[in-house]
């Protein structure tokens, strides 16, 4: 291949094959300063701003937080006309719809969660729109709930197994959008054509007949890409010729997927050192001024910060605030030795200053304890100032996944173009554990949800004896769980497949099965409470342990104590054994996430008394969590404990959500940063693997509940994303004032 | 049983994250038990020796040592209290094996204790001595914390003629501690001692008071206002570090 946009760079095989992280290696410039060099915003990026500002007052105003809905008009890569929100002042043009903050109408994942969601916010779809959906087209969500059995539905209105993808858009799929900037759309075709030549094989399996139409389907969205990008006056077949278009070919196809897919978590990847290259190389030849470069990366996030989806009320219980995780992984080194950060890391985190805090796009570090200096204490500064970065482990990730890996939604790594995910939420582990007690009755509704298995009788719980109870329950768990998993990705694939994304992959991918679990902090403590106090059941008229009564201490997990954090450690092993024992759906990978998301007290609220002594409906933990005020050593103690979690059977990730009083964190802002930067550096090297830093005073918060006018851009982090608190429901912003905000007085 | 008090301390709890007492991020070990009756304290659960639990020397340090990794480059352990030096023994076994560590060791303690040979040897292993001065004037100091303060008053001495850094903190409190005189007098004190290395100003507060109303004691400094910025400013200013 060859073309004169690629003139000025070094030469490698990139040209020769689609390969972005080779042409990231040959090309790019480690950047070891720090922050001095930045700009600050520009009239035009002022403007606009305050435009976008402006637009945000109206949508809050709007009944329930949606501005508009584009009812009729079925979305697709190419389906809306052009929409701008200023276009004289727009660097980056491209939207969802044809105006800005306007949510469209996704009906291949399910017709009536569209209609409901229209409904909630006072609209109904339109009746040509139903009618094809009702008639003549299947839905994933149709799908799925055609072939779901008896089992699955008792676990998944039980909420044993919880927040399932059958609802909704499974999303956390990464498209590599830089291919779009470095080698132009017709590349790529002429790229998934040679594929479909490999794909004329003599046994024409299923496999192949799948990965055949994928294909066709894969070409048709790229041609679709090139059609919506007209819209907007570019032609993006040839790769881009100078930065401004890289930023604006790779936010294209960005575009094309937020277009096709409602996905719960739609991350963009890990652009930001790609892009990077383009600005040197337009420095370096004085085309461009660095406020010109800051200004197009403030108007790149801005795009990123008007993503909207349309969701139903009971979604934003599970993923309060409106999230879209649109996770930008930042940093990291390279495998070998130079750091990946660049000039353009920093500018994609000084969009913090320049445009104030925001909950999105999802800024994710990737840190390592070797990160230039200058580059630790700019992230940690804006942490401290915003909280609105989370940090994940690079030195960690780096050692299975290279270094052209992504964050998907907020924990989970994958390989950039060559590894994707079918999501699967997650198992409520400490309602197994009360079933195991009660032999599959819901203590709650006193349903048998699981087949009768036998309970326990005694007066007092016996260890072992609930420990062999509670692994056979996560036996029956895993396997409902899986099975459900594997009806909603085969429907997912066949009725609502991601077809541009998945063009912006490698024909040879790795998927994994992303299991996850909730309430283990309640689980370790619970278990811990029975081997180290004594735990008496209370029972019902009928027999059906109800409470629990903990007579003595017991070691709580979150205190660095070996005792209880060993028992967290291996019901997380024990847990992944289960779920690896059942095949799963296009043999995919088993892994598994320690993250609840803001999940936690929709759980928690659906799961009764459990034997450490909290109370039903309280809040579980959230994510790798201790129960909150559980934790009475201190941070680093809490660290200790979660960084002991074995990422080798949690390769989804383990999150961790802390939040310390500015005064806490440190005396002066010097020391606040320097504390952070030698905080991360010891969580990380104890191999902890992911972070979300708040730093905050709960009065703040509890201001910004009573005055939320006062705080519209307030951005906290709650478990894997950050959020604007205001657009919490009350009690998510109740659970976050009421959890462990280390403070010393 | 019986505990050898060179192998086993005397707890309250720990902080793993501690980064107001000493340098960098700090382990604190809060150690319990202590001689004084300082109105103000707002640790009032730590005076009772006979409250705590023991925890044994290799749990403590082996404990220590899970958090080499943050304390890293410029933490370190600080051990307060209660009052660090009643357990002076202990002590000198814990900072010997921090010591071979190279781990910084930092004591807060309000030195009201007389200079024995275990307390100097203590002091030689000692990195920073965060030095809580109760009152400069005898009589105020004596009504403050139920204690003259010749004793302490001559361990700061002690440790300027032995190099020994230290931080000198003065808590700041309304109507006790904020006197013009006491606080000019302070200063020439202080200006006599060739190791200070740095002044704090701690301002009062009343948030410890809930721990004694809990315990069941008076609070005594009720009504008494927490010191404000400008009483810090205030008070800096005559201290010579504004």
């Amino acid at each position: 291949m060859k073309f004169n946009q690629w003139n000025g760079f070094e030469k490698g095989d990139w040209q020769n094959e689609i390969n972005v992280r080779n042409f990231i290696q040959k090309n790019y410039t480690p950047y070891e300063g720090d922050s001095s060099f930045l700009a600050g915003p520009t009239e035009k990026t002022k403007k606009l701003w305050d435009e976008v500002l402006e637009l945000y007052k109206k949508e809050h105003d709007a009944e329930g937080g949606v501005l508009d809905i584009d009812t009729k008009t079925v979305s697709t890569v190419s389906s809306h006309d052009a929409g701008y929100i200023d276009k004289d002042l727009e660097t980056i043009v491209g939207l969802q719809t044809d105006k800005p903050l306007k949510r469209a109408i996704m009906p291949f994942g399910g017709i009536r969660i569209v209609e409901k969601s229209c409904e909630a916010y006072g609209r109904k779809v339109d009746p040509e729109v139903d009618e094809i959906f009702h008639k003549y087209r299947k839905t994933h969500n149709d799908g799925v709930f055609s072939a779901y059995t008896p089992d699955i539905r008792a676990a998944r209105s039980s909420h044993l197994i919880t927040g399932l993808p059958d609802g909704y858009g499974r999303g956390r799929i990464i498209g590599d959008y830089r291919r779009v900037a470095l080698y132009g759309v017709d590349v790529l075709i002429e790229e998934k054509k040679k594929d479909l030549e490999i794909l004329d094989a003599n046994e024409m399996t299923e496999d192949v007949i799948r990965q055949r139409e994928e294909t066709d389907e894969q070409i048709k969205a790229l041609n679709e890409l090139k059609v919506m990008a007209s819209k907007y006056g570019f032609d993006i077949s040839k790769p881009a010729n100078n930065s401004k278009e890289a930023v604006q070919w790779l936010y294209f196809g960005y575009l094309g997927a937020i277009k096709d897919q409602n996905g719960a978590a739609m991350s963009i990847g890990r652009t930001s050192t790609f892009l990077d290259i383009y600005f040197e190389r337009d420095l370096k030849n004085g085309t461009i001024t660095e406020e010109a470069v800051q200004e197009i990366m403030d108007h790149f996030v801005m795009k990123l910060r008007l993503v909207r989806f349309l969701r139903t009320p009971e979604y934003n219980e599970l993923f309060s605030g409106d999230p879209v995780w649109v996770t930008e992984s930042i940093g990291g080194m390279g495998i070998d030795g130079r750091t990946l950060v660049t000039k353009n890391s920093f500018r994609i985190l000084h969009t913090l200053e320049n445009l104030g805090p925001a909950p999105e796009p999802n800024l994710t570090v990737l840190w390592s304890t070797r990160l230039p200096e200058g580059f630790k204490r700019y992230t940690t500064d804006l942490s401290v100032k915003t909280s609105s970065i989370q940090y994940e482990n690079d030195d960690l990730m780096r050692e299975t996944l290279g270094d052209d890996y992504g964050i998907a939604c907020c924990v989970s790594p994958m390989k950039i173009g060559k590894q994707m995910q079918f999501f699967g939420a997650r198992a409520n582990l400490a309602k197994t554990l009360l079933y195991a007690i009660n032999g599959g009755k819901d203590e709650k509704t006193f349903k048998q949800v699981t087949p009768e298995f036998e309970p326990i009788r005694s007066e007092y719980l016996d260890y072992d004896e609930v420990v062999r109870k509670f692994e056979q329950m996560m036996d029956y768990v895993a396997k409902i769980y899986i099975k459900a998993l594997n009806i909603i990705h085969y429907m997912h694939d066949k009725y609502s497949y991601e077809a541009i994304e998945m063009a912006l992959h490698d024909r040879e991918i790795i998927r994994t099965m992303a299991c996850g679990i909730a309430g283990l902090s309640v689980v370790a403590d619970s278990l811990s409470a029975i081997k180290y106090a004594k735990v008496k059941v209370i029972r019902d008229a009928n027999g059906l342990a109800v409470d629990y009564q903990v007579e003595g201490d017991f070691p709580k997990f979150g205190n660095d104590d070996d005792r209880v954090d060993e028992i967290a450690v291996n019901v997380v092993k024990t847990f992944m054994n289960k779920l690896r024992k059942y095949q799963t759906y296009r043999h995919s990978k088993h892994t598994l996430s320690i993250l609840t998301i803001t999940s936690n007290v929709v759980y928690g609220k659906a799961t009764g008394n459990t034997p450490d002594g909290r109370r039903a409906g309280q809040p579980f933990g959230p994510g790798a969590n201790p129960l909150h005020g559980r934790d009475t050593n201190g941070a680093l103690a809490v660290m200790n404990s979660i960084a002991k979690l074995p990422f080798d059977s949690a390769e989804d990730g383990i999150s961790f959500t802390f939040s310390i009083t500015p005064g806490t964190l440190g005396k002066t802002e010097d020391e606040r940063v320097t504390n952070l930067v030698n905080m991360l550096d010891g969580y990380f090297a104890q191999t902890g693997h992911h972070i979300n830093v708040n730093v905050f005073d709960r009065k703040l918060l509890e201001d910004a509940m009573e005055h939320p006018e006062k705080y519209p851009q307030l951005t906290i982090r709650v478990s894997g994303y950050a959020v604007h608190f205001t657009k919490l429901t009350r009690e998510q912003q109740l659970d976050v004032i009421n959890r462990t905000i280390h403070e010393r007085i | 049983m019986d505990y050898d008090l060179k192998y086993y301390a005397k707890i309250h709890s720990i902080e793993s994250f501690g980064t107001v007492d000493g340098p960098g991020i700090r382990f604190v070990l809060f150690l319990q038990g202590c001689h004084l009756k300082c109105k103000y304290c707002h640790n009032r659960d730590t005076w009772d020796i006979k409250g705590g639990n023991y925890a044994s020397l290799d749990d403590i340090f082996n404990k220590i040592m899970r958090y080499k990794n943050y304390i890293h480059p410029n933490g370190g352990v600080t051990v307060t209290g209660g009052e660090p030096l009643l357990q002076v023994n202990f002590l000198i076994e814990l900072f010997t094996k921090l010591k071979k560590e190279g781990i910084h060791t930092c004591i807060d303690t309000s030195g009201m204790v007389s200079l024995t040979d275990d307390i100097k040897k203590l002091l030689s292993l000692t990195d920073l001595v965060l030095l809580d001065i109760k009152h400069i004037d005898d009589e105020k100091c004596k009504d403050l914390v139920g204690f003259s303060n010749k004793l302490e008053l001559a361990f700061a001495r002690y440790l300027s003629d032995n190099n020994i850094p230290v931080w000198i903190r003065q808590v700041l409190i309304p109507g006790y501690t904020d006197d013009e005189k006491d606080l000019i007098k302070l200063r020439d004190f202080l200006s006599t001692l060739n190791n200070v290395k740095k002044i704090e100003i701690l301002p009062y507060h009343n948030l410890g008071k809930h721990k004694w109303t809990k315990l069941g004691y008076k609070y005594e400094l009720d009504g008494i206002k927490q010191a404000t910025n400008k009483d810090v400013q205030r008070a800096k200013k005559l201290l010579g570090i504004a």
